[in-house]
């Protein structure tokens, strides 16, 4: 009957050693749109895919400012990447009332997976289904963060989570060893490529995708949809089967959406098989 | 007496009981002065601590180190000073648990005393100090004062109290930027000195401490040369007419 006599519970251990909730959490992860993040010395850049739900709707934000020094992208449920912005947020902004510089990314980072922790060894609570790149710059230079459901965090030099990232990461990881000297305006390019290669087949505009920003002389901001267009067109970076006919296009969409699985109302075009919790 | 008991019992019982703040300090200490330097920022203040207008104790480390970018000086209640130490002391040790490299600098340290005096003054329970914060971090200099009612600003030389009368306009006079640790050490002493003279509640016996970007030296306590003989000490009241 059940397919999983230990996942009940958030704090029920299986006999082999593992906490299926805070498995699935991370699942969820997996499931969200992809999101990119890479640094150089002096600077972090974040980017994501934006997905509609519907044709009738908008894409949800998927990067999200905390400070002038830190941001963050974030792949999984929204609501629950809302509810730990806010709370870097406030964490940013008391520390700056009380000491008037900018909190360190690594301790707030420490201090989220703490909070992301503490949900996986309560029974009342549930951990929460998002994972985030934190981006930001401090004393000691510019930093990338992955913070993980399961409550462990991770420094990177570039990494991607969400649906298709093993794409983006693997191309990171063929260029990643230039990225420490990188300039601000090739992290970018690399940040785009990478989002391309999570894509399959689909063209790379700027309606599709949101970059951000920040380094240790600027503070963190999202670059305009035009500035977004103006560098795809400067890097010629457009999908790897744009010029392709249509056909190859959908049978990858048809066997994402076979893939996830999950997705059994297939109403929206713009829905490729994304778990409908996707948001 | 016994009534007064009572009524006492049940003021502590009672969630509307008044509560005593702090009205006046007990024992104080006198003037902190403090300047810039070539290589960073230095310090001096005597070890007297009045009960009232005596003369109670005479060896008050007036004059502290906040972990390894900061000094204190502290003048005003000295047990309040010493509840500001445990607060810096927690904030310095925060760091140190943290483990990872970061630490709070003069600045930082300075801004946090501001929060403090200021949320005091706001519950009418300050702190009833004037505080001094001195720095180096990253090369840069740091040198600002808080006082008892949050207010706070950073200058290049600073006094507090009687020092703030008699030494200030020593300082406005002979600080420059580019003072040598020597003559910065001679201008501190020269403001003592005065402030020795003629602040009643000025002790002979100093600290001078010195912080820079190698850290804190606290120097041991010593005294200043001084003479009694000169004619305007004579009478006193001579040119106050009509006072005591």
């Amino acid at each position: 009957m059940f397919r999983n006599q230990y996942d009940t519970d958030v704090t029920t251990w299986s006999p082999a050693g593992r906490l299926f909730q805070v498995e699935y959490a991370m699942e969820a992860v997996k499931q969200g749109s992809a999101a990119i993040g890479l640094r150089s010395k002096s600077h972090v850049v974040l980017a994501c895919v934006n997905k509609a739900n519907s044709e009738l709707s908008s894409h949800q934000k998927k990067i999200f400012k905390v400070d002038d020094h830190i941001g963050v992208a974030i792949a999984g449920l929204t609501a629950d990447g809302r509810v730990l912005s806010r709370y870097m947020r406030t964490e940013c902004i008391n520390y700056s009332f009380n000491y008037e510089s900018p909190l360190p990314v690594g301790r707030l980072v420490v201090q989220l997976a703490d909070k992301a922790q503490v949900c996986t060894q309560r029974s009342w609570k549930r951990p929460f289904g998002v994972g985030l790149l934190v981006g930001g710059t401090d004393e000691s230079g510019a930093h990338l963060y992955y913070n993980c459901p399961s409550g462990n965090y991770f420094e990177y030099q570039a990494f991607a989570i969400g649906s298709r990232s093993q794409a983006a990461k693997t191309y990171l990881e063929r260029r990643f060893e230039n990225f420490m000297d990188s300039s601000r305006d090739d992290l970018i390019k690399d940040a785009l490529i990478a989002v391309r290669e999570t894509l399959q087949g689909e063209t790379l505009k700027s309606s599709i995708c949101t970059v951000a920003v920040v380094g240790v002389d600027e503070a963190f901001h999202i670059l305009d949809q035009e500035t977004v267009q103006k560098l795809i067109d400067a890097f010629e970076i457009v999908g790897e089967t744009a010029a392709a006919s249509a056909e190859p296009d959908a049978a990858a969409e048809e066997g994402a959406a076979a893939d996830q699985g999950a997705g059994g109302d297939q109403d929206g075009a713009a829905d490729q098989g994304v778990a409908p919790m996707d948001m | 007496m016994e009534s007064n008991s009572e009524t006492k019992q049940h003021s502590l019982l009672s969630s509307e009981s008044g509560i005593q703040r702090t009205q006046y300090p007990y024992v104080t200490g006198s003037s902190v002065v403090a300047l810039k330097y070539k290589d960073g920022i230095l310090m001096a203040a005597d070890m007297g601590g009045s009960y009232g207008s005596t003369l109670r104790y005479k060896s008050v480390e007036r004059i502290k180190p906040v972990g390894k970018h900061s000094l204190i000086g502290a003048s005003g209640e000295i047990s309040d000073f010493q509840e500001i130490m445990r607060y810096l002391d927690e904030q310095v040790l925060n760091d140190h648990m943290w483990d990872d490299g970061n630490s709070l600098g003069p600045k930082e340290i300075h801004s946090y005393l501001t929060r403090v005096m200021y949320n005091r003054r706001n519950k009418f329970d300050p702190l009833w100090n004037t505080l001094i914060l001195g720095g180096v971090k990253k090369g840069q200099k740091f040198l600002g004062m808080v006082t008892m009612i949050g207010v706070n600003f950073e200058e290049n030389h600073i006094a507090t109290g009687f020092g703030n009368h008699m030494a200030q306009p020593i300082l406005r006079a002979e600080w420059h930027e580019n003072l040598t640790f020597e003559e910065g050490v001679a201008l501190l002493e020269k403001c003592m000195r005065v402030l020795l003279y003629r602040d009643r509640s000025a002790v002979n016996k100093f600290q001078i401490a010195k912080i820079t970007e190698e850290g804190v030296t606290i120097s041991q306590p010593y005294a200043l040369k001084t003479f009694w003989g000169f004619q305007a000490f004579e009478n006193p009241t001579a040119g106050a007419e009509g006072s005591w």
